[in-house]
Formats: structure tokens, C-alpha cells, sequence
């Protein structure tokens, strides 16, 4: 039996109206089309009920026994297309219509027939001519095949009887639960290797011989043998030891033994023991002395501090490239509410107060053809990601407060997706520290929140390899916000009526790694895989104990609280299982169906792990030293600018997210009279009844990356550092996150330049330690992902090597923040910081090649997506076409333009201009503050003018800064469009001259003009006006729509 | 003695916490309260002067915005919340509370009529907005949450906010007794029908809107706050709600 819900009014379905659009615009076909939502019951159903159920009276209508198809008013459609999704993937659709069967049940057995079993499908009826290209290019936009089906019905099949499918099938149950023996003992390195490819285990030769060397311990073949095991390994281990060695859990790059060498300066060799701990938590034990708001670091899901009284924040950012490069919606859905759980489980429970997200593509304008086959287009990954952001981070709950969107061509194979969360905890919950873990032995260890399918299966693995065209579809999982959202709202109540000892998300690796790593607290667990609620039957429990379905916690559990938990876990609709139990008996102990399946020791779980030995070469790069642009009115070059994709305005998309729930928003992603002119970051209230708030901000420039990895770490913490300062931020109250997403950094015949990534990520490394060091901005957690290459049709693409900061600061008091935008005529501009003119890796420089790699194109010459990046590399396994094989480096043999070396700043002369301006902002002078970044001073002073909706009269001549060096011809073009780093464009009123001056004093700063009602933006060098653009051709040019 | 308010949270609801921020600050109490907790104890509802329904995403709003949680409360608590209206008690829904209280029947209930006749669909573009509207107070209705209040902005934040009548007689109806409350003054943001932005029943007492006052609580809210801007912030509609309870 088949449910079909459709809109009476045609009209009243903005979902078709805005699809029908999309469609049109992609397809090139004058399209309209109608919605039918599917609902197929596990038993038939009274059409009574169903409307009761399934149906708006107002303004739907709904059939039981008739395709709404063939309805009159409905005729004429060319082609009906049904979507539903594959056995096994989470239909929440569905979950929720059994439960409002069920609700609506009680005693009756035929509704909880109906509910069993329910799936949901949806239609699409398509209007217009379609010729079947049209048609297939339609079913493509309409449906992922990784995760969905689609049944396409032309008008005259539908004639010929053709329909959808009665029932969607559930999923395959094979039946094999016993766990598989795999003797290592006999294995040669070749065999070693082999399983570990076949496995997916995702280890290398020296890890597979630890495993061996293991399995063959005497003392450990009596332990298994005393447990009753066999000597040789279950399944059930080596997929545990696979997830917890995995580069995603163990961070094994990081944590290696580097051998740097500078191959031009032989004295800055050296031997580099785990970057993590000499760079990342070195920074941050150098800085806890004179940072005291920090409560926990690196330890947990993420990092604790605490800026007031009375409550700690957490925060914390996860990357999610590989799942979102396959199924874009899906990947960001499940990247979102996998960092939220992150917060769940920190300390005893955190609440999401924040989300944050960072997006990098590639061009949404790329030419199809320059896209190796196999790759999906951008603009599709950009579309799927940003939907899945909108109804992760919206049925949440939490507002999404801050983020990004870069493009860049290097993006195209793996997108890089950042999903941050932040929390709140009160500094005490029942008498102990909120931030603090204890896992006693004796307590239950309890499963929380969904059941496990096969979703997600070797996700941890599998982000530890490159993407390839036999990427699993299992690696998929689509997380349910609001499952999760129930099970948060439970936790948080049973957290404050001390119903568990501490609890920890499963996210990557599943139970292996919640329990694995709880069981490191308590000194060892016992785990019943039989005990775990399935979805469905047939899983094997190697598959249980590592699956990666969604929405799931794991916690501690008193066994004299037990019964409370499950009662109150069962009023909130949540389900909860006791799994096993925390030991300390030094082992993971796995049993299924009675039987051992399992046992490895803790010690060699978390500390076998040999350490990796990795080669690193730096090679300075020389850029070459084109000349820029140069113009007698550079109006142009801004406008090209701010409609580059980069700078343009992403209001159409970040609307879409919701930035005000739980009403504590102060700085939002637009300020300004109009609220469309970009903010420098956000500022929220830590609670209702205080003053108090706190500010996120961002720093990211992979761009940087093309001259020197270190410059561009500086330049990404500066950026942040100096976002935080601008908005009214402590100076001396800001913690950053780091998180990195490289390139494979490990030579191999796949990656021949391995040597030099390894090279970029030590020197990022000793930039970030540097930058925070310098601003005293402790890192309190981090995370990296090392894979970022894509291979497709004989080519790879690989991201530049890229490190987003997120930071984390107070503020004292939320009446004392300021904005980007003039606030009136008459007010003074002063620019501060130095500029230094430098314009190489700079966004003038990016619209520069963009355009001539534009041209080229049109001159039918080589494509600009394989020309343009020292990134992208043709032929598998082949020494990188544009990328020098020695080092790795750029040549630039497609003779697009360089303008020399990238941006710089000087870190402590901005250390202390930002504590100047910090004080001048807490004592009410300064009436708007924008960073300049991207596109430079020029950019800035358009996005202050368009958010006031103010012009500007300025004088740019004699600007602090070694930009004098340069021949006069060019100190125009470098002033406007430099990107030195440490620098704001600040306006203040009129009276406040001297008192703002007198501040200033041995600083770095010009007072360079006036904001005016006439909504023309000038600036003169000297006698010459180098610049006149009016504020509506601006407006114009930053709201050109991206893609 | 305070007069107080519950306010309902859990199955994805979301915005209960500043909702009883907003009764707190209006000079009310608040308990928040899960709906589970409510169902299972009907008789609660008798304790109260307002029950808030907050905004959110109840059950996901996958069958529809707010379905599945007004089917539950028709089931449930339909004579307790029937007679919580008729003793004089307060209701305001905001965005998917607005969306429950049309789809239970509690809004419009034209003489007193249960059958759901409006409703909130899918806003016109298609897409979820967040953003800042202006909106003008109706100064003839009934609505004790908005008399008086006059022009002013609220945020707005919703896939699914275009209100619609079953029949032009319905639309009709509510404008001749002024229950359109709150109308968009500006640009419609998501075309509903006459720019309503939220309606009250007869008595003026049950009131849904699709802005949310709650979420305007303090002034550094407001995106434009610097350049100054129109009418009051979004906690005078409780204020307005708490005082007329009070003197009644």
C-alpha cells in the first residue's frame, strides 16, 4: 500500500517553485514540477487514519488507493522521477511517521503493523519539454546515487503500466555472526600488507609486523588461551586495533619522528619528535603560567577554558572532506552533529551554544570539461554541503554564529568541510568540576541514542586513505538532528541529576574507540556485542563494535543509578542498552553471544604503536616577480575583486542559517544599517542575565601556502587573533583550536613529493607556535587531517596545505563591541598596522591569473584548473607535472602571473598595537573596526563604506610600512591591495582625534581621511585620486551571485 | 504573587530556554517543562497563566511543521487545554509553536470551531530565512500580547512561514474581527497571504506568531542597533502579556 501526499495549490509549494527554478537553471529546460511525499506503511492503513497522520488538511490532499499521478490536476507531465533512499541508509522521514503511529496507537495492532517496517519515498512529476539528456542531467540533480534510488517513468511508460516500486526492500541480511580467525603467525610482509589492503585496515608494513609480533608473545597466547581464545587474532581485534591506529584516531603524522632538511640553509636542520607535542602542546605548557583560564586541554573531546565565573566554555572543530566529497549532504549533516556530540561528551556534558563551519571548494564557475572525469562539480558539492549545514545546524538548535567559504581550485578533488562547536557547563555539577573525567571500575558501560546499522563502517580507515573510485558507500552515514536533539535534551537532564559518571561521543571508530578510550580511564572493559541494539539483523560483531551509525553516546553508569537512567531515558524517547562493564583488569575484553571474540591488552592498544619516521625537505620557492596591474583609477580592479567568489558577498547562503536561536547574539555574520556588510566575527552572550560575552573568530589562508607553509600559520592565527581584538576582545583572554588539512605529507611513488609536503607541514607547525606564542594564545585542542588528495581519470588533485585557527576569546562586556561599518559623515579613518606591498598570493593576485587563465581558455589553450595550482597533479603515481620534483615547488611554466613573495606580519610590533586598540575600543573611541584581509585595504574600506552606506574621502600617501620601497609607479596598486597582516581600518569621531592620537603614539598608524554622507568612495595618493567608485556599483559588485 | 508560565521543551522544540528567559524578565515565572512530562500529567496545565509554545523543529517537522506534536496534544490534552483557554488563561506560539497551535486548532477557533482553516506552508522562495523584518502591531485587535505596541522589527527565522487560508471567507473573517495581530510592514519575507505575520483568537488571548519576540530580548540584539532604529524590542510583547494577566 502506497500513501501519496501532494499540495492542492501548486503555488503553495515553495519547495517545487525554488527546486523547478534550480533545475531549470542547471538543466537549460523550462522546467515546473510538482512534489508527491511517499509514504509506504508496513501494513495497510485506513485512509482516515493516514490523514489524521500524514496530511495538512488545509492545504494538502492525500490518496490511499490511487497514484496522485493521475490526477486530473495534476496531467501533463512528462516525466515522474521517485527518489527513496538504499536499504540501510537512516530514513528519518520514516522514523519519525512510525512514531506517530505509535503515539497515536496504544492497543491497536494494525497501526503498529503499519509502523513496522514504514519507508518513506519521494516524487517528482516534471513539466516541460525534456529530451532524455535534459532528463538524465534532471534525475542527477534530483538523487545521490551513493545513498539513493532513483525510478525515472516517462509519460509514455506510465501508459504501457510502468510504476514505482510497491515496496522499497530492506536491507540484505547475510548471516554471519561468528567472528572470523585470522592467524598472523605464518604471514610473510607481503601477506601483512595484503590483508591490510583487503581488510581496509588501513596500517602500514611496520604497524602489521607490531600486530604480528604481538599475536606471537607468549605471554599473550596464554592470556587468550586462559580466556578461551584461539592464538590467532578475531576479526573483531584487528578491526579495533585498525580504528584506534587509524592516522584519523592516532594522528600518526603528527606524532612521527621528522628528519627536516633545509636544503639551502643546512643550519636549520633538525630531528623533529612528534610536531603534536613540540609545537601544539609545547605553545600551549609555555603559555599556562600567565594563562589561568585554562581548565582542560588536548585531553578530552575538546578544550575547556574558563573566561567568567561561574560557568567553562568548550570548543572544539572536526573536518568531515572525505564523507562530504561522496554525499555532500549527508557528509556535512553528519559532520555537524558529529562535533556536536563532541561538546555532549566533554567533561561530565556539555550544551552546544555555538556552531561554527569553514567551507572550501573548488570554483563553482569551473568549465565542466577541466574536471577529471569521476569528480562531481563543485557547485553540486557546494549545494549538498550547504543544505546539509542548513537542516543539521537548524534542527539543532544551535546557531550557527561564525564561518567561511573559500574557493580555490585545489579544492576540487576533496572539499574541505569544518564543523566547530562550542559549549557552556557550569563550573560545578553536583560538587565536581564540570571538566574533569572519572571512569570508575564496576560501572556499567551503557550505549545511548540510536542503533547500530552498517552505516559508516571503516569511516576512521577510510579517511586515512586517499578517495579513489572504489571508495566504500559504506563508508556513508546521514546523522538525524533531531534524534540527537532528544538525546541532548535527556543528557543534560540526567547530567544534573548525577544519573551517570561520565560519558564520551562515538564518532569515528564507533564503540571501539568511545569504550577503548572510557576503558583507558577505568583500566579496562568488558564489551557484549550481543547486548547492543541493532537496526537490523545479520551484522557481523566486528561490524557492531565499529560502525559509525549516528547519534550515539557512551557513558559510565553506577549500577545503583541504573534504573533511574532507564526510566527517565525511556520517558524522554531514548533508547539505552548496557553494553558491558568498566573493569580494570588491564584488558579489552570482547564477548559475543557468550562467547569470547576478543581480548587485547590496553597497553598495547594505546601504546604498541610504532612511531612513524617520516623524511622532510624544504626548498625555498622563488615566485617571480610580475608586474601588477597598474591603473590611473583602480575602481575596476575592486569591483573584480569583490565579485571574485572568495570576497563576494555570501549572504544568499548564510541566510539560510539560523544565527539567533537561544537569543544571544550581539555580532552577527552581517552588520551594518542594511545588516549585509560582512562581519569581522561573532560575538554572542555567555547567559541572559550578565553583560558577559564571548567572541569566534577565524583564520585561514591556504593561498599563503603557494610561497611559505610558516607565513601562512602566522598569517591564519593573525587573522584571528586580530578578528577577536577588532570586534572588543580581551587581549589576554583567547584560546585557539588548530586544525590541519594537508596533502599526504609521506613520499611514496604516489605521492613523489611527499618529502617537501612533510617539509610545509613542520614549517606551518613552527609558524603556528610562533604566531601564538607571540599573542599569547594557547591552543586547547586540534585536529588534522592528513589526506587530502583525489584521484580520478589519471589525475590527482590535492589541497594546498591548509590550517584553519578558530578562536575562542572573551569579551567583558557585550554594550562595548564594535562593527565593520561607518557609523556617520564626519567621522575619521585611520588605517593602522604597517603596510608592506606585498601583493604575491593575494587575491588581486588570484583575479589576475583567474583572468588570464580565462583567457587562455578562451584562446583555447590549456585548461586553467591543471594550470593554475602547484596542487594538481596529472598521472597517477608520476612526478607532479607542474610541481618540481625535487622540492615540490612551483615553477610557473603556464605563464600565468606572480607577484612575488606573500604576505608577512610582524608579530610583535601587531602584539602590541592590538593591546593599544583593545583599550581604545573597551574606553568607547572607536566607532567601527575592520580587519583588512583578503583583497587588502581596498576591500576593507568598500565593505566599512557599503555597510554604512557612508562613502569615504582618503589619503594613502606616506602609509607606515616599507611599501616606500617600491618604484612610485606601483605604490598605488600595493597600498590598495596589499595583504600585510596587522592591520585595521578604524574610524572614530571627530572630538576623539587627539585622545585617540595621544594612544596611538609609537605605533604604527595614518590618520587617513573621513567618512562622507556622498556615497563615493575616494583615495588619493598624494595629489593623484587613484581610486573614485560610487557605493552602488560596489553593492553590485559584492552581491554577484557565486555560481 | 508572580503570575506563571510554562513553557514547553524536548522532541526538538528549541528555543524554550529564552522563551521562559522572556516570561522571567517580563516579571512572570517560568518552569520549562517537557512535553512528555505534561502528557503524562495533563492536570498540570491547571497551575498556569501562559503556556508557551517555543520555536523549534518538533520531530524533525518531517510530516509537516508541527504535525506530529499538535496530533499529540489533540489526543492528549485537548479538554485540559480547552478549558486552560476558557478560565482565562494565555498562549502565545512563536514559529513552530505558531505552526502547532493552527495544526491543533487552537488558532484561528472561530467560534470556537477546532477544524484546523489556516496554515503555515513552505515560504515562497523556498528556502529558510534568518533575518530581521518590521512588523506593525495592529492597534485594533483583540491581542493582548501586541495593543499598542506599534511598529517595530523582529527577527524572523523559518523554512516554513507563509500563512495561508483554507478559504477567502477565512481570510476574510479574520481581518473583519482584526485577529491578524501582527502584520509585516516592510518586505513579506515569505508570501504569506495579506503580510500576516501572526493571529490571535477571539478572546485575544491565544496568539501565534511566526517572528520571535523571544530572541529580542536585550537591545544589543538588533543587527542595526548603531544607526538606531524603529519601536521597541521583543520582550515588551511579554511585558504587555504579564501586565494585563496581573490586572485581570
Amino acid at each position: 500500500m502506497r500513501i501519496e501526499i501532494r499540495f492542492i495549490d501548486s503555488m503553495l509549494d515553495g519547495r517545487a517553485s525554488s527546486l523547478a527554478e534550480r533545475l531549470t537553471r542547471r538543466v537549460g529546460s523550462n522546467l515546473t514540477l510538482r512534489i508527491v511525499d511517499v509514504v509506504i506503511p508496513g501494513a495497510p492503513l485506513s485512509a482516515d487514519r493516514a490523514r489524521s497522520v500524514f496530511m495538512d488538511p488545509v492545504v494538502q490532499t492525500l490518496h490511499t488507493d490511487a497514484a496522485a499521478a493521475e490526477d486530473a490536476d495534476l496531467a501533463g507531465w512528462t516525466a515522474l522521477v521517485e527518489v527513496a533512499w538504499r536499504p540501510g541508509v537512516t530514513d528519518t522521514l520514516a522514523i519519525t511517521a512510525r512514531e506517530a503511529l505509535l503515539q497515536l496507537a496504544e492497543a491497536e495492532p494494525a497501526v503498529i503493523a503499519a509502523a513496522e517496517g514504514l519507508a518513506t519515498a519521494r516524487q517528482f512529476l516534471l513539466y516541460g519539454k525534456l529530451d532524455e539528456a535534459a532528463l538524465q542531467r534532471t534525475v542527477k540533480l534530483l538523487h545521490n546515487p551513493l545513498v539513493q534510488a532513483a525510478t525515472v517513468i516517462r509519460a509514455a511508460e506510465w501508459q504501457t503500466g510502468m510504476r514505482p516500486p510497491a515496496l522499497y526492500p530492506a536491507p540484505a541480511v547475510h548471516d554471519k555472526p561468528e567472528p572470523e580467525l585470522i592467524a598472523l603467525a605464518g604471514l610473510d610482509d607481503a601477506a601483512l600488507e595484503a590483508l591490510s589492503t583487503t581488510r581496509l585496515l588501513a596500517l602500514t608494513l611496520p604497524e602489521m609486523q607490531a600486530l604480528r609480533a604481538y599475536f606471537a608473545d607468549p605471554a599473550v597466547q596464554a592470556a587468550r588461551q586462559a580466556a578461551g581464545l584461539s592464538v590467532a587474532a578475531t576479526d573483531v581485534e584487528l578491526e579495533m586495533i585498525a580504528q584506534t591506529w587509524s592516522e584519523h584516531c592516532k594522528h600518526k603524522i603528527f606524532n612521527a619522528t621528522i628528519d627536516y632538511v633545509d636544503q639551502t640553509n643546512p643550519a636549520a636542520n633538525r630531528t623533529v619528535r612528534s610536531l603534536y607535542k613540540s609545537c601544539i602542546k609545547q605553545t600551549t605548557e609555555d603559555l599556562r603560567p600567565t594563562r589561568p583560564f585554562l581548565r582542560s586541554v588536548f585531553t578530552d573531546n575538546a578544550g575547556v577554558v574558563a573566561f567568567h565565573e561561574g560557568s567553562v566554555l568548550c570548543v572544539k572543530a572536526e573536518t568531515h572532506n572525505s564523507p562530504s566529497a561522496l554525499d555532500p549532504y549527508g557528509g556535512a549533516i553528519t559532520g555537524i552533529v558529529g562535533v556536536n556530540r563532541d561538546i555532549l561528551g566533554t567533561g561530565i556534558g556539555a550544551k552546544p551554544i555555538f556552531n561554527t563551519n569553514v567551507l572550501c571548494f573548488g570554483y563553482p564557475d569551473t568549465v565542466e570539461g577541466e574536471l577529471p572525469k569521476g569528480l562531481m562539480h563543485p557547485r553540486e558539492i557546494m549545494e549538498g554541503v550547504h543544505k546539509g549545514i542548513v537542516d543539521g545546524g537548524n534542527q539543532s538548535g544551535i546557531p550557527t554564529a561564525a564561518g567561511a567559504f573559500l574557493f580555490d581550485e585545489s579544492f576540487s578533488g576533496k572539499p574541505l568541510v569544518f564543523c566547530g562547536t562550542g559549549g557552556i557547563m557550569p563550573e560545578t555539577v553536583n560538587g565536581k568540576p564540570s571538566w574533569e573525567k572519572e571512569v570508575r571500575p564496576g560501572a556499567l558501560a551503557v550505549m545511548l541514542g540510536g542503533r547500530i546499522g552498517k552505516d559508516g563502517i571503516h569511516g576512521a580507515t577510510f579517511s586515512s586513505l586517499a578517495l579513489d573510485e572504489s571508495s566504500p558507500v559504506s563508508a556513508v552515514q546521514i546523522g538525524d538532528p533531531i534524534i540527537q536533539r532528544r538525546m541532548t535534551d535527556f543528557l543534560l537532564e540526567a547530567r544534573d541529576l548525577g544519573l551517570y559518571e561520565a560519558l564520551t561521543d562515538n564518532g569515528a571508530g564507533g564503540l571501539s574507540s568511545s569504550l577503548g578510550e572510557m576503558a583507558e580511564a577505568s583500566g579496562g572493559v568488558r564489551i557484549d556485542l550481543s547486548a547492543c541494539p541493532l537496526k537490523y539483523p545479520g551484522l557481523s560483531p566486528w561490524e557492531i563494535l565499529v560502525s559509525e551509525s549516528q547519534e550515539r553516546m557512551s557513558l559510565a553508569v553506577a549500577p545503583e543509578c541504573w534504573d533511574e537512567f532507564r526510566a527517565l531515558a525511556e520517558r524522554r524517547g531514548v533508547e539505552a542498552a548496557i553494553v558491558g562493564e568498566f573493569t580494570n583488569s588491564g584488558y579489552i575484553d570482547i564477548i559475543a553471544h557468550d562467547k569470547p571474540a576478543g581480548l587485547l591488552s590496553l597497553d598495547f592498544l594505546h601504546r604498541g604503536l610504532p612511531a612513524m619516521h617520516i623524511p622532510a625537505r624544504w626548498q625555498p620557492v622563488a615566485r617571480t616577480d610580475d608586474r601588477p596591474p597598474l591603473r590611473d583609477n583602480y575602481a575596476d580592479l575592486l569591483l573584480d575583486l569583490l565579485a571574485e567568489p572568495n570576497v563576494a558577498s555570501k549572504e544568499a547562503l548564510v541566510r539560510q542559517y539560523d544565527h539567533e536561536v537561544q537569543g544571544k547574539s550581539i555580532e552577527k555574520p552581517f552588520a551594518g544599517r542594511q545588516a549585509d556588510a560582512p562581519s569581522d566575527g561573532a560575538v554572542l552572550r555567555v547567559d541572559h542575565t550578565t553583560q558577559r560575552g564571548y567572541s569566534v573568530t577565524h583564520g585561514i589562508c591556504p593561498r599563503y601556502s603557494d610561497y611559505d607553509t610558516a607565513l601562512m600559520a602566522r598569517m591564519a592565527v593573525d587573522e584571528a587573533y586580530r578578528a577577536h581584538i577588532g570586534l572588543g576582545g580581551h587581549p589576554d583572554k583567547a584560546a585557539a583550536l588548530d586544525n590541519f588539512c594537508w596533502p599526504d605529507p609521506v613520499e611514496s611513488p604516489g605521492t613523489p613529493d611527499g618529502a617537501y609536503k612533510a617539509a610545509q607541514l613542520v614549517r606551518a607547525c613552527d609558524g603556528l607556535r610562533e604566531a601564538c606564542l607571540a599573542y599569547g594564545l594557547p591552543l586547547v585542542s586540534g585536529k588534522d587531517s592528513m589526506k587530502n588528495d583525489a584521484r580520478a581519470d589519471g589525475k590527482k588533485i590535492s589541497v594546498r596545505p591548509t590550517l584553519l585557527v578558530t578562536l575562542l576569546g572573551a569579551v567583558e562586556n557585550v554594550q562595548k563591541t564594535v562593527s565593520t561599518d561607518f557609523l556617520d559623515a564626519g567621522d575619521l579613518i585611520y588605517i593602522l598596522g604597517d603596510t608592506n606591498g606585498e601583493l604575491g598570493c593575494t587575491m588581486l593576485e588570484r583575479v589576475a591569473r583567474r583572468q588570464a587563465g580565462a583567457q587562455r581558455l578562451r584562446d583555447g589553450m590549456a585548461p586553467t584548473l591543471a594550470g593554475s595550482a602547484a596542487q594538481v597533479a596529472v598521472g597517477d603515481g608520476a612526478a607532479p607535472a607542474a610541481v618540481s620534483p625535487a622540492t615540490g615547488a612551483a615553477s610557473a611554466p603556464e605563464n600565468l602571473p606572480q607577484f612575488g613573495p606573500a604576505p608577512d606580519v610582524d608579530l610583535q610590533k601587531s602584539r602590541e598595537l592590538y593591546r593599544v586598540l583593545a583599550r581604545a575600543i573597551s574606553g568607547r573611541i572607536v566607532r567601527s573596526c575592520h580587519d583588512c584581509s583578503d583583497g587588502g585595504l581596498a576591500v576593507a574600506l568598500a565593505e566599512s563604506c557599503l555597510g554604512g552606506r557612508l562613502g569615504a574621502r582618503l589619503q594613502l600617501s606616506h602609509l607606515p610600512g616599507t611599501l616606500m620601497q617600491y618604484t612610485a609607479d606601483q605604490y598605488a596598486v600595493r597600498a590598495l591591495f596589499a595583504e600585510s597582516g596587522g592591520r585595521f581600518v578604524v574610524s572614530i569621531r571627530k572630538e576623539d582625534r587627539e585622545r585617540f592620537e595621544d594612544t596611538l603614539h609609537g605605533h604604527s598608524w595614518r590618520f587617513a581621511g573621513e567618512v562622507s554622507a556622498e556615497p563615493v568612495l575616494r583615495c588619493s595618493v598624494g595629489e593623484s585620486l587613484v581610486l573614485e567608485t560610487n557605493l552602488a556599483a560596489l553593492e553590485q559588485a559584492f552581491k554577484t551571485p557565486i555560481g | 504573587m508572580k503570575t506563571r508560565a510554562l513553557v514547553l521543551s524536548g522532541y526538538g522544540i528549541n528555543a524554550d530556554e529564552e522563551l521562559a528567559q522572556a516570561f522571567l524578565m517580563a516579571g512572570a515565572e517560568a518552569d520549562r517543562r517537557h512535553v512528555a512530562d505534561v502528557v503524562s500529567e495533563p492536570a498540570l496545565l491547571a497551575q498556569y497563566d501562559y503556556i508557551g509554545f517555543p520555536g523549534g523543529f518538533s520531530f524533525g517537522d518531517h510530516l509537516g511543521s508541527g504535525l506530529v506534536l499538535a496530533n499529540l496534544f489533540r489526543q492528549k490534552l485537548e479538554p485540559q487545554l480547552r478549558s486552560f483557554v476558557a478560565d482565562g488563561g494565555l498562549i502565545i506560539g512563536i514559529c513552530n509553536g505558531f505552526q502547532t497551535l493552527v495544526k491543533t486548532g487552537l488558532l484561528p477557533a472561530l467560534d470556537g470551531d477546532d477544524r484546523p482553516v489556516v496554515s503555515l506552508v513552505h515560504n515562497d522562495h523556498g528556502q529558510f530565512i534568518d533575518d530581521w523584518v518590521l512588523v506593525d502591531c495592529e492597534s485594533e485587535s483583540p491581542c493582548v500580547w501586541t495593543r499598542g505596541l506599534g511598529r517595530r522589527w523582529l527577527p524572523i527565522r523559518h523554512g516554513e512561514g507563509r500563512f495561508v487560508t483554507d478559504t477567502p471567507e477565512t481570510l476574510q473573517r479574520l481581518e473583519a474581527e482584526h485577529l491578524v495581530a501582527l502584520r509585516y510592514a516592510g518586505r513579506n519575507p515569505n508570501g504569506a497571504v495579506a503580510s500576516i505575520a501572526g493571529i490571535c483568537d477571539q478572546s485575544g488571548r491565544v496568539f501565534g506568531l511566526m517572528p520571535h519576540p523571544e530572541a529580542f530580548i536585550h537591545l544589543e540584539c538588533h543587527p542595526a542597533r548603531r544607526h538606531g532604529f524603529e519601536g521597541g524590542i521583543g520582550l515588551d510583547l511579554f511585558q504587555q502579556a504579564v501586565q494585563w494577566k496581573e490586572n485581570n
